[in-house]
């Protein structure tokens, strides 16, 4: 094929035997454009990679060099230490570690409240009939584009005035923050749910009728496990949306450390020990490794629920 | 508390609703009846409807009423507070910085997401090099700002400096910037801590539907001779265009609410403020409720038509 030269036939059927991606990377793959994505990926990588090296040198040298300072030697890691992490962990004036299981004790309930409520809501927007439902259906899917702040004065006065706020509260004032996660999760839990069921074929609800099983026999034997992708879905965005959440905590949190989740500990460190970069660097990464771990293994559902729930809150 | 008790008081919480949610089940799984699936149905949605109307509906309608009243909601002052967030200096400032954040960060994050995400388009580390831009989507927006705050750090040009952004100007023989202090460059240096948050997200949706544009349109155009720049602007862009205006909106609505990135970075000083900060520390810092509530409403305002439009997109999108 390379020394004869092929006929008109042959060169149309040399093109199109060649496969797409290879045209397109041809096209593409000028000096330039290779030269335009490093750059963009360098710019996207270097401020997380700084602060991630930074966390693991001595205060001393944070102090008097750049952290790229530390790759210039012939051995960079020969001061490394993990001082900062402890400190910053169980430091009696940082104490990030209760923040840690703050965020953890925040978090978990405002990811299954929603669920468990939302689950059930959406069966019967999706398989059962009773009169408005439609117009239930959309009001639930309108409302999820209420900002967070437009609902927030009146209903902390709300809170304060049933006596869910403060510490001596029902749950030492974490039911503020539950209830507000779940209250503005679920819109949009109600309407991915029901999305995704009413997806499935009516054949299958109509037989297990026919065959007498209720609503509930239906909703635990064959929605539930059906469910598993969507809720799945759902829990991972509602996961990092509740862990990297500064409002809400600092809002219904009342301001009081003891229901305090990391971004708003961290918040105020950069605030009040802003040139402290042994602390910051390392507080970042205490925050930061949860929802990397969920990323790295979970990327594929994380994208899904990321689509789902972008114009949320 | 303890550790102890928190999760005890956390477990507590979970049983609580699970049981609300296991009792409704229990209680209806006899009910046959067309009345009785009627009482069921409504078992069912009564706790999502209840939430949703004491802590979304409810609250939504009060901040509204709340706007038209003075700062202790004693006193009716009709459209005041909204003409103080349209003729008060400080509060023009405000919505001179909304404006730059929600032209400047969707516009830029598109940008750049859709060019790298041409770019990495079927190369060989496809995989790695998306996983790079789109890993500051996962992280809070107070870890971004630390991560940034960290980048820009000050020192005098004399010093030994420990920020990489003005460890560049001085070795370019510049003198160094204080980026968060010097208004009005500020607020630039702190969209760009949006960008580099949004830019994966956008890469994301349109590296998939880069991927959706059919190969036998591709092949066309390389028959005809179409490559490179000519093939992005007049194939690949065109083919994209839904998901472009989703991406667009979508970052829109984002930015006209964030508020974290303005909160670490400056504390809204410095003339950094935006609304979605404004309104938090009108009513935290000056006890402002009648301004507080305007601005709400006012974001309420400009993110509805934005959402209306992007939620009509999306179904174009998913009709496809």
């Amino acid at each position: 094929m390379t020394t004869a030269v092929p006929d008109e036939k042959g060169v149309e059927a040399l093109v199109a035997q060649e496969p797409v991606a290879a045209t397109a990377k041809r096209a593409l793959s000028s000096p330039w454009a290779s030269l335009t994505a490093i750059i963009i990926a360098v710019v996207w990588t270097l401020p997380t990679f700084g602060l991630l090296v930074t966390s693991f040198r001595p205060e001393g040298d944070i102090k008097t060099s750049g952290w790229w300072s530390a790759f210039i030697t012939s051995t960079p890691w020969k001061n490394w230490t993990l001082a900062n992490y402890d400190q910053v962990l169980n430091g009696s004036d940082t104490n990030l570690s209760t923040y840690f299981i703050n965020s953890i004790i925040i978090t978990v309930p405002s990811v299954l409240i929603p669920i468990s409520i939302a689950v059930m809501a959406a069966y019967a927007f999706a398989w059962m009939k009773f009169p408005g439902r439609d117009f239930l259906f959309v009001a639930v899917f309108a409302l999820q584009i209420v900002p967070i702040q437009v609902t927030m004065i009146p209903l902390l006065k709300l809170y304060v005035n049933q006596g869910f706020a403060g510490s001596e509260a029902p749950g030492g004032g974490f039911y503020t923050i539950w209830l507000s996660h779940s209250i503005f999760a679920l819109p949009l839990a109600i309407y991915l749910l029901h999305n995704f069921m009413s997806q499935i074929p009516g054949e299958l609800i109509e037989s297990a009728r026919v065959d007498g099983a209720a609503h509930v026999q239906i909703f635990t034997r064959i929605m539930l496990p059906l469910m598993a992708p969507a809720i799945a879905a759902f829990g991972i965005f509602q996961f990092l949306w509740v862990w990297n959440d500064l409002l809400v905590a600092l809002v219904f949190g009342g301001g009081s450390l003891e229901v305090s989740p990391l971004t708003v500990r961290l918040a105020e460190l950069s605030g009040t020990r802003g040139n402290d970069w042994f602390l910051l660097s390392a507080g970042a990464f205490v925050s930061l490794i949860v929802p990397l771990i969920v990323f790295l293994s979970l990327q594929r559902y994380f994208v899904r629920g990321l689509l789902a729930g972008s114009v949320k809150g | 508390m303890s550790t102890g008790e928190k999760f005890i008081q956390m477990l507590i919480a979970i049983a609580v609703f699970f049981a609300v949610v296991a009792i409704i089940l229990l209680l209806t799984q006899r009910l046959r009846s067309r009345r009785g699936e009627l009482i069921q149905s409504a078992a069912f949605i009564l706790p999502a409807i209840i939430l949703i109307g004491v802590g979304l509906l409810y609250p939504a309608v009060t901040t509204i009423y709340q706007s038209f009243f003075d700062r202790t909601g004693d006193a009716a002052v009709g459209f005041d507070n909204y003409k103080t967030i349209f003729t008060d200096s400080d509060q023009l400032l405000v919505l001179r910085n909304t404006a730059a954040w929600v032209l400047l960060v969707p516009i830029l994050s598109t940008f750049i997401g859709l060019v790298y995400a041409v770019l990495v388009d079927r190369s060989r580390f496809e995989k790695v090099a998306k996983a790079l831009i789109f890993l500051p989507m996962a992280i809070s927006l107070v870890g971004a700002s630390i991560i940034w705050k960290f980048v820009y750090d000050y020192r005098d040009s004399s010093n030994t400096q420990i920020g990489i952004a003005n460890a560049i100007l001085k070795g370019l023989g510049f003198d160094t910037y204080k980026f968060i202090l010097n208004d009005p460059w500020n607020t630039v240096f702190l969209i760009i801590v949006m960008i580099w948050v949004q830019a994966g997200f956008a890469m994301t949706i349109l590296s998939a539907s880069i991927k959706a544009i059919p190969d036998d349109i591709i092949e066309a155009a390389t028959l005809d001779g179409v490559g490179g720049l000519k093939m992005f602007r007049y194939i690949t862009v065109p083919s994209i265009r839904p998901s472009l205006i989703v991406v667009l909106t979508t970052i829109s609505i984002t930015t006209l609410k964030a508020f974290d990135i303005v909160r670490t970075m400056t504390g809204g000083n410095f003339d950094t403020s935006v609304l979605a900060y404004q309104f938090y520390r009108e009513y935290f810092n000056s006890a402002n409720q009648g301004l507080a509530t305007a601005i709400a409403s006012l974001i309420f305002l400009l993110v509805m038509p934005i959402v209306i439009y992007n939620v009509r997109q999306m179904r174009k999108l998913e009709a496809r």
